[in-house]
């Protein structure tokens, strides 16, 4: 196991950032953390990179904390935005690229190579405030990446991009976990994570409550989507045991049921009922893993 | 190491390359040039070189040929004209511009003589202060040679008094500083106290301007995961002084070279009237010691204050404090300069933030025993690494800090945050 963290607590005084988090990030793959705002990620990203300590628990990376003699491999893209706004985009990653332990020459034919594949050569002389908030991002990560970190961590690096601009982004993040980086990010965007992250953890008030290899993760949740179109009223459907939830769409209806054998039984009702034109089985979106686990400890 | 030096060639780099610093540099230049070309650039507002003239109508005929004469010895800038005319006419000819003023002097038996003085110009009263002067010798010269005393008794009367202060020598030779080096001395201070407040009011506004803006540009976060922060900070520390030196350093060597130039005008040039070169040189390695470590007091501090607020805003305000401090060593200094062996100011060289000004001065005017000089400078350095090693600290949990902060209480969270509570 490359990132390892056992039990780590960190309070803030009286306030508890991350409770008794324990986790395996296996190396050389995309490993995601969701959880709505304030639920501790950015807080457990700072203590994987040392920047905070925890109080109680230990993280290690490869057997061994994580300090300043190994920061050379280490990658980071913080949520907000953290650029020299005055300094072109050239300065700037010279003096970060420096920083992670590379010379200037090295870093010049990277950042080319970087600029080149996000279509931005022409921003190379160009100061960061005069360019816009998503091409500023993909500087970002260009300063996260430049000296081929061996361990990634990127906070929150698809908000405000365009979706083509996440796609670009996405096709990076990907590249660099076959040549071998191990990623950890956090998101927002459930899509992105769906279609990133092998593994994953969802947080709440700095506890895990999901978390695994994404397929366990939708295999143990139990309940699937039902999606139906059909020419009748289908609202009667609601009343069926085992349908936990009902949304009604112009064409029909998604349902949210219990288990697959619900299914069987629905369709039989249907079958007498009239012309269905679509009845399709689907395993849950992790958006719905999230709303109704996180929503679950709200209440 | 590598790193250290990356931070430190970067902040000195980043600054030196600005334009704000670029243009600040070349104004100060800019005003040092015009100050050493004073001269010159008088003259030309003085243009066509013809003087200011006033006109004199002198019914008593004796007065003016020689106070005309006396006016032009004394180099005042202005020169009489014996006007031919009424006063009317005088009094036009002024509004119209042609003369500054009109001196009106008439014979009376009481008074040997009144004079009155018509101008348009009463803001500058030096034309009439002078002429006064001159019409108060005369008459006293006139009263004293009709009371029968000589002309040669009258000058003896006016003639100062030789009044010179000799130094005691002490058992071991020693003497007090006589009153030639006092001030020589004196003049050195002023420079090292101008350049002392200069520096620190500038340079560790900028140290603190620099790490909030990284924080609040947010790159603090970046920086910090790839080098350890007390290194970023003394980094940007020696940075900065660096970028001080070399501005201070320009500075000097323009402003020698004016003075150089204008070397010959000045009588026996300007190192010999301050005198520097008959200063000891231990007054200048003193001069060099106290520099440093009050600037890297005041850096420190700046540092500390600065990795405490997030928005630049901010910054100011909590440079307040600082800027007190040196405000108050800069005062007490200034009294100092004329009183230096008052107890306030023993008392204060010892205070480690009035000490690089405060005992400077003590050390430049006074003979004081090497002992006090070291535990002065013992006790800046000790507050000097007390300072580094809490604002190492602060700096440490700071800059992961953002809030409207700027109080006591930020103070200590910053403390916690850095704390390693294992």
């Amino acid at each position: 196991m490359s990132l390892h963290i056992e039990n780590v607590t960190k309070c803030y005084g009286k306030f508890t950032a991350v409770d008794q988090l324990s986790l395996d990030i296996p190396e050389g793959q995309i490993f995601g953390f969701l959880g709505s705002n304030g639920a501790g990620k950015t807080t457990t990203f700072r203590m994987i990179l040392g920047l905070i300590d925890a109080t109680e628990g230990k993280i290690t990376w490869e057997g061994e904390p994580i300090n300043y003699q190994r920061t050379d491999q280490i990658g980071y893209l913080p949520e907000e935005r953290g650029l020299y706004p005055k300094l072109k985009v050239k300065d700037q990653i010279i003096y970060l690229g420096r920083l992670r332990g590379m010379d200037k020459k090295e870093i010049l034919t990277e950042l080319n190579k970087w600029l080149e594949r996000f279509n931005i050569t022409d921003y190379l002389e160009k100061k960061v405030e005069e360019l816009s908030k998503g091409n500023q991002q993909k500087i970002q990560f260009i300063s996260a990446v430049i000296h081929k970190p061996k361990l990634l961590i990127l906070d929150e690096p698809f908000t405000g991009l365009d979706p083509v601009n996440v796609e670009l982004l996405k096709n990076a993040v990907v590249e660099l976990k076959e040549q071998g980086t191990t990623i950890v990010f956090s998101s927002h965007q459930m899509g992105t994570v769906e279609e990133l992250c092998e593994y994953l953890c969802i947080m709440q008030y700095g506890k895990p409550i999901v978390h695994g290899a994404l397929k366990e993760v939708k295999r143990s949740f139990g309940k699937k989507n039902l999606f139906i179109h059909a020419d009748f009223d289908l609202s009667f459907l609601k009343t069926i045991d085992g349908v936990d939830n009902q949304k009604l769409t112009p064409e029909g209806c998604i349902l949210q049921i219990e288990n697959e054998d619900v299914s069987q039984a629905i369709l039989e009702q249907l079958h007498q009922k009239g012309f269905v034109r679509k009845f399709a089985l689907e395993e849950p979106s992790l958006n719905d893993i999230f709303i109704e686990k996180v929503g679950e400890s709200y209440a | 190491m590598r790193k250290f030096g990356v931070v430190l060639l970067h902040s000195y780099l980043s600054r030196l390359k600005s334009k704000s610093f670029m243009i600040t540099t070349a104004l100060f230049l800019i005003f040092i040039m015009a100050v050493g070309n004073l001269d010159f650039i008088l003259n030309l507002f003085d243009g066509d070189g013809s003087a200011d003239q006033v006109a004199v109508i002198d019914e008593t005929e004796d007065i003016y040929p020689w106070l005309s004469e006396q006016v032009e010895q004394g180099e005042h800038g202005f020169e009489l004209v014996d006007f031919e005319g009424t006063v009317d006419q005088a009094e036009s000819d002024i509004l119209d511009g042609q003369y500054v003023g009109l001196l009106s002097l008439q014979a009376d038996d009481q008074d040997y003589f009144i004079a009155n003085y018509h101008t348009d110009q009463l803001i500058n009263p030096s034309v009439q202060n002078q002429l006064d002067n001159y019409l108060q010798q005369y008459k006293v010269a006139l009263a004293t040679n009709e009371a029968g005393i000589d002309q040669e008794v009258i000058e003896s009367i006016y003639q100062p008094i030789a009044f010179e202060t000799i130094a005691i020598e002490t058992a071991d030779g020693r003497t007090a500083r006589s009153e030639e080096e006092i001030g020589v001395a004196r003049g050195l201070v002023y420079v090292m106290l101008f350049v002392l407040y200069f520096a620190v009011l500038t340079y560790g506004n900028m140290i603190a301007m620099d790490i909030a803006n990284e924080k609040s540009s947010r790159v603090m976060e970046i920086l910090i995961s790839s080098s350890p922060p007390i290194s970023q900070m003394f980094a940007k520390i020696i940075g900065i002084a660096l970028l001080g030196l070399t501005q201070i350093g320009l500075f000097f060597v323009v402003g020698y070279y004016m003075i150089e130039r204008v070397q010959d005008e000045l009588v026996g040039g300007f190192f010999e009237v301050f005198g520097f070169s008959e200063i000891a040189v231990s007054t200048y390695v003193y001069a060099v010691v106290f520099f440093l470590l009050g600037y890297l007091l005041y850096a420190t501090l700046s540092a500390m204050l600065g990795s405490l607020v997030s928005r630049m805003e901010d910054v100011n305000q909590l440079m307040m404090p600082v800027i007190l401090l040196i405000v108050v060593a800069f005062m007490l200094s200034m009294f100092g300069i004329n009183m230096p062996e008052a107890s306030v100011v023993t008392i204060t060289s010892y205070i480690p933030f009035f000490a690089p000004l405060v005992m400077f001065l003590r050390v430049g005017l006074l003979e004081v025993p090497v002992w006090e000089v070291a535990l002065s400078i013992g006790i800046l350095i000790l507050t000097i690494l007390l300072l580094a090693y809490i604002g190492a600290k602060v700096y440490r949990g700071g800059v992961l800090m953002y809030g409207k902060g700027s109080s006591l209480k930020d103070f200590k969270r910053a403390l916690q945050l850095a704390k390693k509570d294992k």
